[in-house]
């Protein structure tokens, strides 16, 4: 199971300062609303933090809007609830000033692109069923299933209340690997900007027996280019670095995936 | 989302299994706003398919009522890889004429509902077998 704990633990406590500003068409007071700053872990997703924005900017709209749905977006970007923070941040904001400004709404929201967030709850069974997926990947579900209903509440419970040993105390257990044995495949996302996530499948060893690397996860997702073309033209982008491409995947999912036991990476064109 | 793909007018779900009955059963899909097409190549070896988005081969998907959901009359249908689970999901409303109340949840390998932004693609590369990619659906959560 994963063992380099300090790097767990960077990328567990890794911040990005947001500021949110209501949207000037939405102000609804003479006195214009301040922004909104707030430090915002990587790996929570935005619903879970922004109550607080919500009440801030909603005695600035006008009252129809206020029981309505708050969304963000970021320069004309509708911003996704149900992706992690730090893989929004990596796929849009890479390169853009801090903190990050992200735009608040309560009117007009985009249906074709956002998702509804309609409670907590949403976001935890989104959460969950994701973990599922990964586990079926790595395990064909076998460790998810195993486990207690009190071990879901507590991984979930360790992201929202960002409880780092209360999260992973349960999670080391999804990212084990018995004897020699590693994971079935490395559950994975490759994100482009205004493109959809490819997902394949990939397995942490070649069929010679070697460790496969990032490197390889790229070329299996888009077999339309050479490894030399990836290498000429392609970073990733993952909490904010950018892996080595021989870094071996089996490190990568026990060590850089997201609470959803994911790995999210992001292209992006040198 | 409905809405949104109402607005699209010629659905592309078709069904895979009706190849031989062309003239015949093409008036009984309209009514359903279906369109009757060849039953599509399956893809063997899905990591041989190519990237491109436009890429017109249909991926099988079948779709399985589970706990106290109404069962589809035509279960196997060819759909384009790019549609998003969202769009099936609707798709299924509108067959089984649920009311706007209902809940509908879909699942992969009868165990995780998969993100409604995910592409069909990507779940039959990872979950398909045997050319096709089996999702059940319920009208109450039935796992997870």
């Amino acid at each position: 199971m994963a063992e380099d704990r300090e790097v767990m633990r960077e990328v567990w406590d890794g911040r990005l300062p947001v500021c949110f500003r209501l949207s000037v068409e939405e102000v609804n007071t003479v006195q214009q609303p301040d922004p909104f700053y707030l430090m915002v872990p990587r790996l929570t997703y935005f619903p879970l933090v922004t109550d607080k924005v919500q009440r801030h900017f909603s005695r600035h709209i006008s009252e129809p809007d206020q029981g309505a749905e708050m969304w963000l977006d970021y320069d004309g970007q509708p911003i996704k609830w149900h992706y992690p923070v730090g893989l929004l941040f990596d796929l849009y904001g890479l390169g853009s000033q801090l903190p990050w400004n992200l735009t608040v709404h309560f009117k007009n929201f985009p249906e074709e692109e956002l998702v509804h967030c309609p409670s907590r709850a949403a976001i935890e069974s989104h959460f969950m069923a994701t973990i599922k997926e990964a586990d079926f990947l790595k395990h064909r579900g076998m460790v998810i299933s195993a486990m207690q209903k009190k071990d879901h509440n507590q991984l979930w419970l360790g992201l929202q209340n960002d409880k780092f040993d209360q999260f992973w105390a349960i999670n080391r257990k999804l990212m084990e690997h018995t004897n020699d044995e590693l994971f079935k495949y490395i559950p994975y996302r490759l994100y482009q900007p205004d493109m959809p996530y490819i997902q394949r499948l990939v397995r942490p060893l070649s069929e010679k027996g070697e460790n496969t690397t990032l490197l390889d996860l790229l070329h299996v997702s888009l077999p339309k280019f050479s490894k030399e073309d990836i290498l000429d033209n392609v970073q990733i982008v993952a909490h904010g670095i950018k892996p080595p491409m021989d870094t071996p995947l089996q490190w990568m999912s026990e060590h850089l995936s997201y609470p959803d036991n994911f790995l999210h990476l992001c292209i992006h064109q040198t | 989302m409905a809405e949104v793909s109402n607005s699209n007018k010629n659905i592309e779900l078709v069904s895979a299994d009706h190849v031989i009955e062309e003239g015949d059963t093409s008036v009984d899909e309209k009514k359903n706003d279906v369109e009757l097409e060849e039953k599509p190549k399956e893809i063997h070896n899905p990591s041989d398919a190519p990237l491109a988005l436009t890429e017109k081969v249909k991926i099988d998907i079948l779709l399985k009522a589970t706990a106290d959901a109404p069962i589809m009359k035509r279960k196997k249908w060819a759909v384009d890889p790019c549609k998003k689970i969202g769009w099936i999901i609707e798709f299924i409303r509108r067959y089984l004429k649920l009311d706007p109340s209902e809940s509908l949840f879909l699942y992969v390998n009868q165990a995780f509902a998969p993100s409604p932004d995910q592409e069909v693609r990507n779940l039959y590369e990872c979950f398909g077998a045997d050319g096709k990619l089996v999702l059940h659906y319920a009208k109450t959560q039935a796992w997870g």
